[in-house]
């Protein structure tokens, strides 16, 4: 792994921080998750637009919704399986429903947590946020695309949720990069096949495509940051050039990433698909990465 | 100030309404819209600052319908407040009508999509918040059930409420002691309520929920409670003004069918006379 790489929540808060002082219309709710959020210094630096709930997810997400129904732009943060799950209820109505400006901010995404177990993993969360009319649906890569992301979002008064994982991933973008959300980002122009990819998984899916032009295969890595709204476009143009299509997540093979990509080429250009995804089963107690190999 | 028997006149109108609507449409809560229509017009008519004529006003006191089935009680209100018109009170239940059944912020007057039951305190802590933080002088009044008390969300929403001394949020419940399968302290007991509000750092009081004069007082009374949210504990009768719905659990939803309209229609003309000859 490269140096100095950060995890893509300190990037959120470092970034969320900066705009808030800019717009004192920005508010964090969190769930006693200051410290797996790294919302520290927001807390200490800008107490008045900060309210912590305790542990008490359904209650942040309504407080979340009335803050916006005032007109605030909040972005309610903690750990991606709590927001996705527990309050889920609150995230259909009074968000995306009601239509407010609230980001939920689900960090430690996919498996994270590793051996802490499936109670804390969210392989689940794409697949239900995304059948949620209004609900746009974010994971980035790494960094640099998060700051964007971030900066993106505090000037946007749609709901969101976004999902972060816990760790530092390597950079796969700079600090020039640019992004238009809602739209994928092709990264390598091959035509043998289309790697399509989403968050932390970005990077593993560049790599891949390095190994196979070894082999001589010229790969079309795209980055789908933006799982909704979905760039059908994108992912037809991929089918048409390529005929074959591999799908990265760090979810469940069931209704995410690979799911979304399947049900626009079945019905409109049906090609060959590989789903690769966390499989249907209880995941096994071990570092993220071990996962994955396993 | 509007006089008392004005306010009561209004809500027998609204209950005729109400029953109207329900009938026309082959659809509603009944019982739970009967009991709440008092305390809709207390607030509508003699306590919150609200404008019809501007429904996003910036400093408009907030109404929460957290009991979002009630919501014919709640649209008949609204329309005799003058946000919503007749025209489109009467497409309720017709084919693609604006109006669903329950409350959405696509009606002037509402300011939350609400029916999944426990979510209106929290959202009512979220308003306080906000409007404490920006020094804004506006209140917030949260409607809830008592058999929504069910919910857990509720006390989580309590708690902040009373750790965050939100003197700025009322919320009010609706005990008229029923809920769809029976009364609620067969079924899972809600009480202690006030014991459960009091424990969250709440002021508690108990009102007549059908005494226009008692539910004024008790409303704006609430000015005077510093450092903490007030709980009103408004105690009804489900199915209020009309005889054969009163405290009954099959009126939750149950249709009117026309005797049965005719009958309703008769009590409430009733009561409006009783109203104007009472001194």
């Amino acid at each position: 792994m490269p140096d100095k790489v950060i995890p893509c929540r300190k990037a959120f808060t470092e970034t969320i921080l900066r705009e808030a002082k800019k717009n004192p219309n920005i508010f964090i709710v969190t769930s006693d998750a200051r410290g797996s959020v790294t919302l520290d210094d927001f807390a200490n630096t800008l107490p008045d637009q900060f309210v912590e709930v305790g542990i008490a997810e359904q209650n942040a997400v309504g407080i979340g919704a009335g803050l916006a129904l005032a007109g605030k732009n909040v972005f309610v943060c903690g750990p991606a399986c709590f927001y996705s799950a527990r309050s889920l209820e609150q995230v259909k109505v009074d968000v995306a429903y009601t239509k407010t400006s609230v980001k939920i901010i689900g960090v430690s995404g996919g498996v994270s947590y590793g051996a802490l177990g499936s109670t804390h993993h969210s392989l689940h969360d794409v697949a239900v946020m995304r059948t949620f009319p209004d609900m746009q649906v974010y994971l980035p890569a790494d960094r640099f695309q998060t700051e964007r992301l971030t900066e993106y979002l505090a000037s946007s008064d749609e709901p969101a949720y976004v999902r972060m994982g816990r760790n530092a991933v390597p950079d796969v973008y700079t600090a020039n990069d640019t992004f238009t959300f809602g739209k994928g980002k092709v990264l390598t122009e091959g035509q043998d096949v289309a790697i399509i990819a989403t968050g932390e998984t970005v990077y593993h899916a560049l790599q891949a495509e390095k190994e196979l032009q070894t082999k001589g295969i010229r790969a079309m890595v795209i980055d789908m940051h933006t799982l909704k709204p979905f760039d059908k476009d994108l992912i037809l143009k991929a089918a048409e050039l390529c005929g074959c299509i591999v799908t990265v997540e760090e979810h469940s093979n069931f209704g995410g990433l690979g799911g979304a990509v399947a049900e626009i080429v079945s019905q409109n250009y049906p090609v060959k698909m590989k789903i690769l995804g966390i499989p249907d089963e209880n995941v096994i107690n071990a570092k993220p990465m071990e996962i994955f190999e396993y | 100030m509007i006089e008392i028997k004005e306010l009561e006149k209004r809500a027998v109108e609204i209950r005729k309404r109400t029953v109207e609507i329900i009938h026309k449409a082959s659809g509603g809560h009944i019982g739970g819209s009967l009991s709440s229509v008092d305390i809709l017009v207390a607030l509508h008519f003699g306590v919150m600052n609200i404008d019809s004529k501007n429904p996003a006003m910036k400093n408009r006191d907030r109404f929460i319908m957290s009991k979002g089935h009630s919501v014919e009680g709640y649209y008949s209100t609204l329309e005799k407040r003058g946000f919503i018109s007749s025209e489109l009170l009467d497409s309720y239940g017709q084919f693609n009508s604006p109006l669903s059944g329950h409350p959405t912020r696509k009606t002037p007057g509402i300011e939350l999509n609400s029916g999944a039951l426990g979510h209106g305190l929290s959202v009512g802590v979220g308003i306080a918040i906000a409007a404490k933080r920006s020094g804004e002088n506006i209140r917030t009044y949260v409607l809830m059930g008592d058999g929504e008390h069910g919910e857990g969300s509720i006390m989580e929403a309590a708690a902040s409420a009373g750790h965050y001394k939100l003197n700025n949020l009322v919320a009010i419940i609706d005990r008229n002691q029923l809920q769809i399968s029976g009364r609620t302290e067969d079924i899972c007991a809600v009480d202690d309520l006030e014991g459960k509000y009091k424990a969250c750092g709440w002021s508690v009081v108990h009102c007549d929920g059908h005494n226009m004069n008692e539910l004024l007082k008790c409303f704006n009374a609430v000015e005077k409670q510093a450092e903490k949210p007030t709980c009103v504990i408004v105690h009804t009768v489900k199915g209020k003004g009309v005889s054969f719905m009163e405290d009954r659990a099959d009126w939750h939803h149950k249709v009117p069918n026309k005797e049965q309209i005719e009958q309703a229609f008769a009590e409430l003309d009733k009561q409006m006379e009783d109203i104007e000859n009472a001194r």
